[in-house]
């Protein structure tokens, strides 16, 4: 019984720290296509955020900095995308997939650069890494069965970044459905050209989501190497932005469905490491490689309406043209 | 002595081109306060354009707006709402998804959260629907409500931002009579109330009945403004179609032969899931052109799709050279099988594929005939020597068959399509708009084409919007209106008059 | 949607079209490259000559440049078969891996067969694998509206899991801890091209490059004569155009959608050939190695065009193998900094094509106007 309680919070542990960069960079994703962008860059968005926010904080020593360049980053490349989206009209898939390769070059190309070390960079003293909070009563919780355990493993000590991302949720679904901002983002994203005729800017708005997907996306990034991890990897990302962005789709691009799919698709990666070469009853083995595959078979089987129907915003991928 | 009050609106000498086309022609125009005016006339006449300058969604190349005698700087709708004018777009601007209440909110929320705002525009909204009869369900989505409503709430949107000058761009097209009927009493209360009303239409019939005063356009220019009390419908129809230079067809009388094309009852859908053909029964002879006039949008585009193979019948039967086809329609391949020429309406994105080069796009839909194929490549000679001829039988220019198709003129462009679909002797030919958007002399030159081939026997079904070319062409000419064929007229002593009312639905043949 | 503004051909002269503004947006990458490089703190004409050199400057790099080239056609024609019918495909780095699986079955199963027919065998695996691995995204996209570039993304996520598990689990060579097969029987190897060319005297120095550069430029002309010479290529490109304008010609859009992506398939499951059977002669994990998204690049670079295409294949085979050479040599730049490269490219040559455009086009059009006034309105 106790074992089993172990067992079961380590999984739920492993399964928050995963799935706190995806909510953070899914959601990035989806301000920027509720808004009508489509944004395939979440990827090398969050690469580009990892590395800023570690050599940052290697350099200052201060992680709160680390944080500002790590999000700083993220923000640049959604910049350019809306440059290249926005002002220009030009494909957004495209710019996407521009800025995931030239992220996947530039940041190991800066960190060999400056700091030597084989496109990583040093490994981060805790002092340098955002820091995880102690709750209190942790010693006289400890002794009640269940919920003591409970609150030490998964409440107590959690990292900031974690917070950050469990309350981005609620704060993304107040904007999106009861703030001014959220109704016009929802609309210039389904329908640009109301928008422009109720005297609004569309590529004002559009921008401003960009921003927030910049953000959203350096913080997941921030959070692989400065909170998380101790420093930059090369590829520490793996396909995390695509994994997020298989979660927003398979969230039907709100935002407590897209919290649950990443979470679920979290899970998946947390059980696989378990899973490793454990015979099940009756199944035996299951490689791992297909629990991997799990998010992206759903998101697949989502898109092509066999399990429920993602509807993405209607303009999203169209550059908006007036029309006479 | 009363103080002279400025027009709620004015126009002075507007001008604006799209590329060549000279959409309006310093147009002037003056509404007074508290009043309902009309502005009338054919298609591209250049009405909506006029009014989508006013509300700042087009920039104008020239000229002057002025609201209650003030110039008005107009970079965008954001400055039209402010100076009190609301626009009904043709295509209405909502948010599908978006509830009533939120669609009428988005750019007038009052604050930047929603709360506060929806609760002062639920109340604000109550009343303006007791007001004016302007009930939706403010909790709906936009989406499934029928479209009169949402044309409601358009009107109520405007309204919402204390529009004091409301346009409406050919408000009834979508509505049936019953609900043209309920929008009339609103907009009669909205100009009782004060409000001033713009109402963009081609329907005569509500131009009398609505409107207090009326500007008559054609082709980009204002060429009258009168009071709608002195003036009756067979004047503005005259006004309208106007007295144009007469290009009149040399043509024997039509000889008819044996039944070509018979349609019965058929029923046709848009892509949209909307009924557009309604039941129309029709009969093309060998040797005969057959006219269908008619405002566009009453169904004609999707009749001649249907005939041609590109939307699928939903009920009725046609018959081909006295075969009849499967009951959901033949494509578009099968039917050139058949003998079926096609001209399509809208040649830039249905008759051509414009980054093809011209001899590319003078073997579309016969890209797998024989005579272009080897037994794996396309006889690219025989394909350029196609062209070539085809342009030189039609005068293309210029004659490089290499040139990509957005290389030509109007004129050009459908010069190739129409040597494409007619020199391949189509037993039965169908034309959409063939001369739309083509200069003078090509005119000629196709109306003698038409003509000649129905001369050699040919069956011909036509549709236009242009009066004149249905009369000086056709041998019988069918009025269609609403997805029906609502008469038919003898073009030979037809009363274009008459024949414009029948197109307004204002009139039985 | 009145016109769509740019990029309509004709507007200004086909050498605008075709060369110089490639070539605007290749300097603009370009530019910035040089930026990059100086804020590393190299000198940009050091590192770019020796990149070069390197690349060009002697047999064997040429041999090397040329061996990475050959992917890049590959996969750029994929891209750019998909591109003319409309469809963005972006998994070509899974449709390379599966169609690598492909020639690799073959390699394992043909045991002393000649390498001829070992090799067509090869080609015609890796082609079903590959295109079979397009097929589903297509046939999605054509029959249920999902969209492409989402599925063809996760296609390449699950090949990779799938290539790992059969790598880990099946094909691996009993006794040995890297995820391998074992190596193929050499009658079946594709030669290099230091043995074809000897056949005929000619002696070039070893590199990985093999037959299937060969095979490489006859799928570029393949790919031309398919395109643009037969009734199918002119449907494919014809639903690319103009959907609507397909449907009017009797050409069912669905259908075309679904060859044009068993075709791209096919093209990036050739570089299982030149990888697997070429050079690697065993099969193993990560071959593809990123081609698949330089595809992209090349497409884009080459306007979609096989002989556009064949030009960028050959840049970004100088890119690679020059940078792999330039990481070498200098102790502050790493391989990582051709996909900076890669990356720029894309960014100019593909999402801003419209950076430079209008402004061009303009130019043109002033200078036109002043040609029409004259000639008068026709």
């Amino acid at each position: 019984m106790e074992d089993a309680l172990t067992t079961a919070l380590l999984l739920l542990d492993a399964t928050i720290r995963v799935a706190t960069p995806l909510v953070l960079a899914a959601l990035a994703g989806l301000y920027s296509e509720r808004a009508g962008v489509v944004d395939i860059g979440l990827e090398g968005k969050m690469l580009t955020g990892a590395f800023f926010a570690a050599a940052a904080a290697y350099v200052t020593g201060d992680p709160w900095l680390g944080l500002l360049a790590g999000m700083a980053g993220g923000l640049a490349l959604a910049l350019v995308h809306g440059f290249a989206c926005v002002t220009h009209g030009g494909n957004q898939v495209v710019s996407g997939m521009a800025i995931n390769i030239l992220a996947i070059g530039l940041a190991p190309t800066l960190a060999f650069a400056w700091f030597a070390q084989g496109g990583q960079t040093p490994m981060l003293p805790g002092s340098a890494r955002l820091p995880q909070i102690p709750m209190p009563g942790v010693e006289a919780l400890g002794g009640i069965p269940v919920l003591g355990p409970v609150y030490r493993e998964l409440v107590d000590d959690t990292n900031l970044l974690v917070w950050a991302a469990l309350a981005a949720v609620p704060v993304t679904h107040w904007v999106l459905f009861r703030s001014r901002f959220g109704l016009r983002l929802r609309a210039v994203g389904e329908s640009p050209a109301a928008v422009d005729t109720a005297g609004l800017s569309v590529a004002g708005l559009r921008y401003k989501a960009l921003v927030i997907s910049g953000l959203l996306t350096g913080m997941a990034g921030a959070y692989l190497s400065i909170a998380h991890g101790a420093g930059f990897v090369r590829d520490m990302t793996a396909g995390k932005g695509y994994l997020a962005l298989a979660a927003l789709i398979f969230g039907k691009w709100r935002p407590w469905p897209t919290l649950f799919a990443c979470l679920l698709f979290a899970f998946t990666d947390a059980l696989q490491v378990r899973l490793q070469g454990v015979p099940l009853p009756w199944i035996g083995v299951i490689p791992v490689q297909f629990i991997q595959m799990l998010p992206y078979l759903l998101t697949v089987l989502l898109l092509a309406g066999f399990v429920g129907r993602a509807v993405a915003p209607k303009a999203s991928g169209v550059p908006y043209v007036k029309e006479r | 002595m009363p103080v002279p009050v400025p027009p709620a609106l004015e126009t002075r000498a507007v001008n604006k081109w799209f590329g060549a086309n000279h959409a309006n022609r310093d147009v002037s125009l003056s509404v007074p306060k508290g009043t309902i005016h009309g502005i009338v006339g054919e298609n591209g006449a250049g009405k909506s354009t006029i009014m989508s300058i006013v509300y700042g969604y087009l920039q104008p190349d020239g000229g002057e707006i002025l609201v209650d005698g003030r110039a008005l700087a107009v970079r965008g709708p954001r400055d039209a709402l402010a100076a009190g004018i609301g626009m009904v777009h043709q295509h209405f601007m909502l948010v599908d998804p978006f509830t009533v209440l939120e669609n009428v909110l988005l750019g007038a929320e009052g604050g930047w959260t929603l709360t506060r705002g929806m609760a002062r525009a639920r109340a604000e909204l109550t009343r303006l629907a007791r007001d004016y009869g302007l009930e939706v369900e403010l909790d709906r989505p936009v989406g499934d409500l029928p479209v009169g409503a949402q044309q409601r709430v358009e009107i109520l949107k405007a309204l919402y931002r204390g529009a004091d000058i409301l346009i409406l761009d050919e408000p009834t097209g979508v509505l049936t009579p019953q609900e043209a009927d309920h929008l009339f009493r609103i907009l009669r209360a909205l100009r009782d109330q004060g409000k001033t009303l713009v109402i963009i239409t081609h329907k005569l019939r509500e131009i009398m009945e609505l409107t207090d005063n009326v500007t008559v356009m054609r082709r980009g220019e204002v060429v009258a403004n009168v009071r709608t009390a002195d003036t009756d419908k067979e004047r503005l129809a005259e006004l309208m179609v106007g007295r144009k230079v007469q290009l009149r067809v040399d043509k024997r009388p039509a000889r008819p032969g044996a039944e070509v094309l018979a349609v019965e009852g058929l029923r046709v859908r848009d892509p949209s899931g909307a009924e557009r053909v309604r039941g129309v029964d029709l009969r093309v002879r060998a040797g005969e052109i057959v006219g269908i006039a008619g405002v566009s949008g009453n169904g004609q585009s999707e009749l001649l799709e249907a005939l041609g193979g590109m939307l699928p019948f939903a009920g009725g039967r046609v018959r081909l050279h006295g075969q009849e086809l499967p009951s959901g329609g033949l494509d578009a391949r099968s039917l050139r099988g058949l003998g079926v020429g096609h001209v399509p309406e809208d040649r830039q994105r249905v008759g051509l594929v414009t980054g093809f080069s011209a001899d590319e796009n003078a073997i579309l839909g016969h890209h797998d005939d024989p005579a272009y194929n080897g037994r794996l490549l396309l006889d690219r000679r025989a394909v350029r020597a196609r062209c070539e001829a085809e342009m030189e039988a039609y005068d293309v220019r210029p004659r490089d068959p290499r040139l990509p198709a957005s290389g030509f003129s109007g004129g050009n462009q459908q010069k190739i399509v129409l040597a494409r679909e007619m020199e391949r002797n189509p037993g039965l030919l169908l034309v959409g708009q063939p001369t739309r958007g083509v200069d003078i002399g090509a005119i000629e030159f196709i109306h003698r084409r038409l003509v000649a081939l129905r001369d050699e026997g040919k069956a011909i079904l036509l549709v236009s919007v242009e009066l004149d070319e249905i009369l000086g062409l056709s041998d019988r000419v069918l009025v269609m209106f609403d997805g029906r064929i609502v008469g038919e007229v003898d073009p030979a002593g037809a009363d274009e008059r008459r024949l414009g009312l029948m197109m307004a639905g204002a009139a039985a043949g | 949607m009145a016109g769509g503004g740019t990029g309509v051909p004709g507007a200004v002269p086909g050498w605008v079209d075709h060369a110089l503004l490639p070539l605007l947006n290749l300097l603009a990458a370009f530019t910035l490259s040089v930026a990059v490089i100086l804020a590393i703190g190299e000198n940009p004409l050091d590192v770019l000559g020796l990149m070069v050199q390197e690349a060009l400057g002697y047999p064997e790099a040429i041999g090397y440049t040329l061996y990475y080239a050959t992917n890049y056609v590959f996969t750029g024609l994929a891209v750019a078969v998909a591109f003319h019918c409309g469809l963005f495909n972006i998994g070509g780095e899974g449709q390379a891996t599966i169609g690598g699986l492909g020639a690799g079955l073959v390699g394992l199963a043909l045991t002393g067969w000649p390498w001829p027919l070992a090799a067509a065998a090869a080609i015609l695996a890796s082609a079903l694998f590959g295109a079979a691995w397009a097929w589903i995204p297509g046939w999605l996209q054509a029959r249920r509206g999902s969209h492409i570039v989402i599925t063809t993304i996760m296609f390449n996520f699950i090949a990779a899991s799938l290539m790992t598990y059969l790598m880990v689990d099946v094909l691996i060579r009993p006794g040995q801890q890297a995820p391998e097969s074992r190596e193929f029987d050499p009658g079946v190897w594709l030669p290099s091209m230091e043995q074809g060319l000897g056949w005929f005297g000619i002696a070039v120095p070893p590199s990985p490059l093999n037959l299937s550069f060969l095979w490489a430029l006859a799928c570029c002309v393949l790919v031309y004569l398919f395109l643009w010479r037969t009734r199918w290529g002119y449907e494919l490109r014809t639903v690319g155009r103009n959907e609507r304008a397909a449907v009017y010609a009797g050409i069912r859009p669905a259908r075309v959608m679904i060859v044009a992506m068993l075709i791209s398939g096919a093209l990036a499951g050739f570089v299982g050939v030149n990888e697997i059977l070429g050079v690697q002669h065993r099969l193993m994990l990560n071959v593809v190695g990123g081609a698949g998204f330089v595809g992209i690049a090349v497409a884009l670079m080459g306007r979609n065009h096989p002989v556009g295409i064949l030009l960028a294949a050959l840049l970004f085979g100088v890119l690679a193998q020059g940078g792999a050479q330039v990481a070498f040599e200098y102790p502050s730049v790493n391989r990582e900094l051709v996909m900076v490269i890669q990356g720029l490219v894309i960014l100019f040559a593909g999402a801003l094509e419209n950076l430079f455009r209008p402004r061009v086009e303009a130019l043109f059009r002033r200078r036109r106007a002043a040609v029409s006034t004259i000639q008068g309105r026709g």
